[in-house]
């Protein structure tokens, strides 16, 4: 199977990254990644035609340092997002220009709709904006007749709602490692592949290796639930059964840890009276960061990734766990020391791929595989708006009709900014902040293969084929454990 | 005491692990065996069936168990090991 003809990716900055990850794995299986360190640049970009950039030896420079991160990046920096200066295109970011298309027209709409008095003519009477009067508000924009104002802004900027990306002095993007969530949006969003997060793909592969089939110890794969809107090529089932032609002993879903943060979060909840959830990597370092008063409100349940792999690790101390998922932010998060103890790697589904092709395993060639623990409650938690289900089923399912849940539930990042920002202010009127930093809910992490129209139907889809109807027939199991 | 570990992994859990569970359950109660075996889960012992559901006694792995064969199972897992 070539994965050039598969539409496996959103965009070709994935599928370059996807193929730097492919080329360091299969170096590593076969032992000679130090010999071919300097060769892969080589046999991704072969030839003297520049096909991305203005040349071959720039492209193979950045290539090397997309290998680089591939290995996991610089050890001098923490943070998980990383810039490739030399890959940064660094953009035009002057904010709002009056471009040619400006007529001079009589009408002057920019000029009335100007809360500053920053647009001025000229004597062809084309509009001009007064730098250091504008404040960005766009208005001269919206009412433009001929769309001939636009807004430069880096994509990287725009994507990050936090704004955790500045402008260095040599005008490449630069990350605040203080304001950074880790959650991806800018890697996802960067048109020339100059922020990426970094990979600890070798470490899986380590972790897989020392396993020896299973003889030294177990490794399970947790994986997250939105595994269901990817790798659409190929049935879930195969994608399992890959998972343990890799060497996984087994896969266990990341979605039944979260049908025991329903159960455990939902008491919390009643026992507090307002609670901000904690599965989102991304929106607890938020939290932490931005809101410190809000902090005590986090629920103080580890996430679905970290409450499944402690239950393995209960029942088997001597098993590895790796979550693979669509998240950037969680390879943060298993670094934490409330969350290292239980899970030893984190992948994104980008790096799955990566990983199987690296080992020639075609996932359209495999028999099906099975996969179910969780409820279609816990399968829900992948999509915005799951998670404050879950709840609200659990507290049913609990008996507890003395309290009314009313969820906020916040797809992205700025949706839940609204929302600290009112608790802040006290003026929310809801007593459960669902918080994903992710538009959509994690379905449209940065570490997906695609953000489609269509995932969240596959995973509802997905959850309506489970087993287990109820949160609590699909918890029973693991009392036994 | 007797270890029995009842697979709950996808494979078996679609095939009815919670079933025998329960199954398990009962019978350890209306034997009174509480004292004398212990019940605990696992994720895969490894030995997917095409039927029924895999569970380890001690040392010991039963493949295949379904509600028609848990009588004959259990009597030889667990009370001929445990000497009842």
């Amino acid at each position: 199977m070539t994965m050039d003809n598969k539409r496996v990716f959103d965009t070709k900055v994935q599928y370059l990254k996807y193929k730097v990850l492919r080329e360091v794995a299969r170096s590593a299986w076969n032992g000679t990644l130090l010999e071919d360190l300097l060769d892969i640049p080589m046999r991704i970009v072969p030839g003297k035609t520049p096909t991305m950039r203005c040349c071959v030896y720039k492209e193979r420079a950045i290539l090397a340092e997309r290998v680089k991160i591939a290995m996991g990046g610089s050890r001098d920096s923490q943070n998980v997002i990383e810039v490739i200066d030399i890959a940064c295109d660094e953009c035009p970011a002057a904010g709002y220009e009056v471009t040619d298309s400006c007529r001079g027209c009589l009408a002057h709409r920019c000029e009335d709709v100007c809360p500053r008095g920053a647009i001025s003519f000229d004597h062809d009477h084309t509009a001009h904006i007064d730098k250091s009067k504008c404040v960005e508000c766009g208005r001269c924009s919206k009412v433009c007749p001929y769309s001939a104002i636009t807004n430069r802004v880096r994509p990287c900027q725009n994507a990050c709602k936090i704004k955790a990306i500045s402008i260095n002095e040599e005008g490449a993007a630069a990350i605040d490692k203080d304001k950074c969530i880790s959650c991806g949006a800018c890697v996802y969003q960067c048109p020339f592949g100059a922020i990426t997060d970094k990979s600890y793909i070798l470490d899986v592969i380590d972790l897989i290796r020392k396993s020896r089939s299973g003889k030294d110890y177990k490794l399970y794969a947790a994986v997250a639930p939105s595994i269901s809107s990817q790798f659409t090529y190929a049935g879930l089932g195969q994608v399992v059964k890959g998972l343990k032609v890799l060497g996984f002993h087994t896969v266990v879903e990341a979605a039944l840890g979260a049908d025991l943060v329903a159960c455990t979060e939902s008491r919390e909840l009643v026992e507090k009276g307002f609670l901000t959830s904690s599965c989102c990597p991304a929106f607890v370092a938020y939290i932490k960061s931005a809101f410190p008063e809000l902090e005590e409100h986090i629920s103080h349940d580890l996430s679905p990734m970290a409450a499944i792999a402690k239950y393995i690790k209960d029942s088997e101390p001597n098993a590895k766990v790796v979550f693979i998922g669509p998240c950037t932010a969680k390879k943060t998060e298993v670094m934490k020391k409330e969350v290292r103890p239980y899970v030893d790697a984190a992948l994104t589904f980008e790096e799955l791929q990566a990983l199987f092709d690296s080992r020639d395993i075609d996932l359209t060639g495999l028999e099906d595989d099975v996969l179910d623990n969780a409820s279609y409650f816990g399968r829900i938690f992948a999509r915005s708006g799951g998670l404050s289900d879950a709840v609200s089923e659990a507290l049913k399912e609990q008996g507890i009709d003395d309290f009314e849940l009313s969820a906020c539930a916040c797809s992205g990042i700025e949706e839940c900014r609204t929302a600290l920002m009112k608790k802040k202010r006290g003026v929310l009127s809801e007593n459960f902040i669902e918080g994903m930093a992710c538009t959509g809910g994690c379905i449209g992490g940065a570490g997906c293969l695609t953000h489609g129209e269509k995932n969240k139907a596959q995973v509802d889809a997905y959850g309506r084929q489970a087993l287990e109807k109820t949160i609590s027939d699909a918890v029973s199991v693991l009392k036994l454990l | 005491m007797v270890i029995i570990q009842i697979c709950v992994g996808s494979s078996c859990h679609l095939k009815g692990s919670e079933d025998i569970i329960e199954l398990l359950k009962n019978e350890i109660d209306a034997r009174g065996l509480e004292n004398e075996v212990t019940l605990a889960g696992s994720f895969c012992a490894g030995k997917c069936n095409r039927e029924g559901v895999t569970i380890t006694v001690d040392d010991e792995v039963y493949t295949g168990v379904t509600r028609e064969s848990f009588s004959e199972f259990f009597r030889k897992a667990v009370l001929e090991k445990s000497g009842k």
